[in-house]
């Protein structure tokens, strides 16, 4: 069975503690990869409030997680995605596939991003130096990026 | 009964997150607890207006305004996801 890691959570990550706990006593890992969303400035933009449907929002990012290790022969998989306000700059959602070769690791973590982007009840709301804040409003081209893989569990 | 949630702008527009409701004489899906939602006027008969900016979720599942629905079932409303 793959190892599934999921946690929503307001804390900070350690992706190399977390990179430990996914390879701990698999031999048969042969790359890691990793990715890590950041909360992007730009357009004065202060920080992000991020909120959560606690319950559905870890089954669906479960599901997406082992939809990636069983597509792409993962060894296991971790996600994290942090609630709360997160200032610009900070890590807001952590991704890692392990696998036995590169190209299922990387693949994979893309897969699982595009999916959670447009599939895990999760939602933004900016907030801007001039005191201003608006909730994003969803992008065509992540529902786009989401459609390339078919469904979820092909 | 019934356990409405509202997320993101709809809870802010509501002004509450969400609600407990007994299921209503008639509705057997969730096209028709919206049609009692938008009955009450004001806030949530303008959320409602636009039904195409809404997703909706029972027992934690996406579903479709065609969902039936049952008492004790929890009914989500929200918009269009923006997580990762």
């Amino acid at each position: 069975m793959p190892r599934v890691t999921i946690r929503v959570q307001a804390e900070v990550f350690d992706s190399a503690h977390e990179t430990a706990l996914l390879l701990r006593g698999h031999e048969d890992v042969g790359g890691v990869a990793t990715f890590t969303g950041i909360v992007r400035g730009g357009g004065g933009l202060v920080a992000l409030e991020l909120e959560h449907y606690p319950g559905m929002t870890e089954s669906m990012m479960r599901r997406i997680a082992e939809s990636a290790c069983v597509r792409f022969g993962l060894v296991g998989c971790t996600v994290i995605h942090r609630v709360g306000r997160l200032a610009v700059g900070m890590p807001i959602v952590l991704v890692l596939c392990a696998s036995a070769h590169r190209g299922a690791a990387q693949e994979g973590t893309a897969f699982m991003m595009d999916w959670l982007k447009t599939s895990a009840p999760f939602w933004k709301r900016e907030e801007f130096a001039s005191g201003h804040s608006a909730w994003v409003e969803p992008r065509a081209q992540d529902e786009a990026a989401k459609a390339r893989w078919g469904s979820l569990t092909a | 009964m019934l356990r409405i949630l509202y997320f993101a702008w709809l809870r802010d527009r509501l002004g509450r997150s969400g609600e407990t409701l007994p299921l209503p004489q008639g509705a057997h899906n969730v096209q028709d607890l919206i049609a009692v939602l938008r009955a009450r006027g004001g806030e949530y008969a303008a959320i409602f207006a636009r039904p195409e900016l809404i997703r909706v979720a029972v027992n934690q599942s996406f579903a479709t305004i065609a969902a039936p629905i049952a008492a004790h079932d929890e009914i989500a409303f929200f918009p269009p996801v923006t997580g990762g």
